[in-house]
């Protein structure tokens, strides 16, 4: 597909995000803080919609019409996450509350597997969400606490970890795309580290599966989390998938209704997967209306997604190279459509501030990353973040906004 | 008088139709504030805040009213710092903790200052409240 048939695709998507056609301060919103939360279409507002106006019962436990209707829909949304994901096994795909909600599960999960000594590795440039729970686990077992350094590049230092993960790590936790700079990681690479290592591999995909196809058989990880209102659907769901042998073997995590089969005063006995480990009535909504985001993105396809942010991202790039005292972080090649900068003697609050007042939206601060601004030696960044619905007057308006805003503070 | 200080700012911020003025106002305060010196910004005078940094210095002074002198790392936060600063400074610590603050909200810069916590303004007025009531606790033992 060429750029301007690609471009023509991509502007129609614009009119399904009820919530981008607004203005705000009397300018019309230019939304660019995707990589916090991405925008719905209409299809999961009315999915929400429709839930409760027809389908509302408790799942997997009610006798009646509306409770084996709304369990038909929340498993298709397991089965579709399944497909999307390519896991074997639809019980491997874990409902939770977001990526957070994943990590701290599976850090509380594998601490059995962890002894004193062992080592849990993480990245330097990790979102603390995938940072601070394996920081506690290595705490509470006595582990070392390890992390691969970050490259003032903003990439991995993977020399050092090829030198020093050894047959010591017992997991290694990272993300596929930093969400503070948008750059994408080689993976890969370090999977294939860890598992000559004989570490659990948990991967963070949380801004990864907006704009790339996932095959977790294929890249052999463990686990794989990541967050459903990062990939236009609901917030508050989380999705973990983990190898059904893993699951199977380790602890359940939270104690409750839909993860018991049988207690007693002597004794409790456990659900088999996936219900082992969703206790609790879960967000039925979010689950439903989920399955119409995995629709929505599969039918856009990824690949094309991936390839406007970039080009909404190259010329974003190529105006800011152009203000005066700019520094773009990680201005790598591999990356998604994320631009964070700062301008010299300006602090990113204010660039915030004064582009929010003109109707933009960014992110600015340290983007739950600090030790990744201490090591590119500055506290944090404006982050303006690209979706599939961005256009090309959006990037206009925002360097012209910045532009603006700039000229005011200096 | 607190109130009359607040109604002056009120009364200033008025004339600006545009929001660029309003702004462009706000860093001009910010930039003609004394501030703090880089020696006198520590740790312990850091009054939190998410994304910019607020530093907040207070000194009960001989007669009776409290000196206050606050910066910021962020220029527009520093321009709000100078009108908080403004309203408070040079004023009795009952009539600080007898105030009625609403002229952040009457200007249309902050709407709600409570919720506002990412630019440490929110933690600051909680803050000279604090000094308040540890300044008119001296006072009372004296």
């Amino acid at each position: 597909m060429d750029n301007d048939t690609l471009q023509h695709k991509m502007r129609e998507l614009k009119t399904q995000f009820p919530a981008l056609n607004q203005t705000v301060y009397g300018r019309p919103l230019v939304y660019l803080d995707n990589a916090a939360t991405t925008q719905k279409p209409q299809r999961v507002i009315d999915s929400i919609s429709e839930y409760y106006s027809k389908w509302n019962a408790n799942i997997h436990r009610g006798a009646h019409y509306l409770a084996n209707a709304s369990t038909e829909k929340f498993e298709a949304t397991r089965s579709a996450l399944a497909e999307m994901l390519h896991a074997n096994f639809r019980e491997e795909i874990i409902f939770t509350q977001g990526s957070t909600d994943s990590v701290n599960m599976l850090s509380t999960i594998l601490e059995n597997e962890v002894e004193e000594g062992d080592e849990i590795w993480v990245t330097e440039m990790e979102h603390h969400a995938n940072f601070v729970p394996w920081q506690m686990l290595a705490l509470k077992k006595k582990a070392h606490f390890r992390y691969i350094p970050m490259l003032p590049s903003g990439e991995w230092d993977l020399a050092y970890a090829k030198n020093e993960i050894t047959d010591r790590a017992k997991i290694v936790a990272f993300n596929w795309v930093s969400n503070a700079l948008g750059t994408v990681n080689p993976v890969d690479e370090l999977i294939s580290l860890a598992k000559t290592a004989g570490a659990y591999v948990v991967i963070d995909g949380a801004q990864a599966v907006a704009h790339f196809d996932i095959n977790v058989q294929a890249l052999n990880c463990d686990f794989f989390l990541f967050s459903a209102h990062k990939m236009y659907g609901p917030t508050g769901l989380g999705v973990l998938w983990g190898r059904k042998e893993l699951l199977e073997k380790l602890p359940p995590y939270r104690f409750g209704g839909e993860m018991i089969r049988k207690v007693s005063v002597t004794g409790t006995t456990f659900n088999d997967l996936p219900f082992k480990y969703e206790a609790g009535t879960p967000n039925i909504e979010a689950v439903i209306a989920f399955n119409e985001s995995i629709s929505f993105c599969k039918e856009v396809g990824r690949a094309d997604m991936h390839k406007h942010e970039l080009h909404l991202l190259k010329l974003a790039t190529e105006e800011l190279r152009k203000i005066e005292g700019s520094t773009i972080y990680a201005d790598l090649e591999n990356k998604v459509g994320v631009l964070s900068f700062n301008v010299e003697g300006i602090h990113s609050a204010d660039i915030g501030t004064l582009l929010d007042q003109q109707g933009v939206a960014v992110r600015t601060g340290h983007h739950c990353t600090q030790p990744l601004w201490e090591k590119l030696g500055t506290t944090g960044s404006v982050r303006a973040s690209f979706a599939c619905y961005n256009t090309v007057e959006d990037v206009e308006l925002f360097i012209a906004a910045l532009n603006k805003s700039v000229n005011m503070l200096r | 008088m607190i109130e009359q200080k607040q109604q002056e700012i009120i009364e200033e911020f008025a004339f600006f139709e545009e929001w660029m003025h309003k702004y462009e106002h706000i860093i001009e305060l910010g930039k003609e504030m004394k501030g703090l010196t880089d020696d006198e910004k520590k740790e312990e005078l850091l009054v939190a805040g998410c994304q910019s940094k607020v530093w907040l210095k207070a000194s009960l002074q001989e007669n009776g009213t409290v000196n206050f002198e606050a910066d910021s790392d962020a220029i527009i936060t520093r321009g709000l710092v100078a009108l908080v600063v403004s309203v408070f400074d040079n004023e009795t610590p009952q009539d600080i903790l007898n105030a009625n603050i609403h002229f952040m909200n009457d200007i249309g810069l902050v709407s709600n200052l409570s919720q506002t916590r990412s630019n440490g303004l929110a933690a600051m007025v909680k803050q000279i409240l604090l000094y308040a009531t540890v300044f008119q606790a001296q006072q009372k033992s004296n």
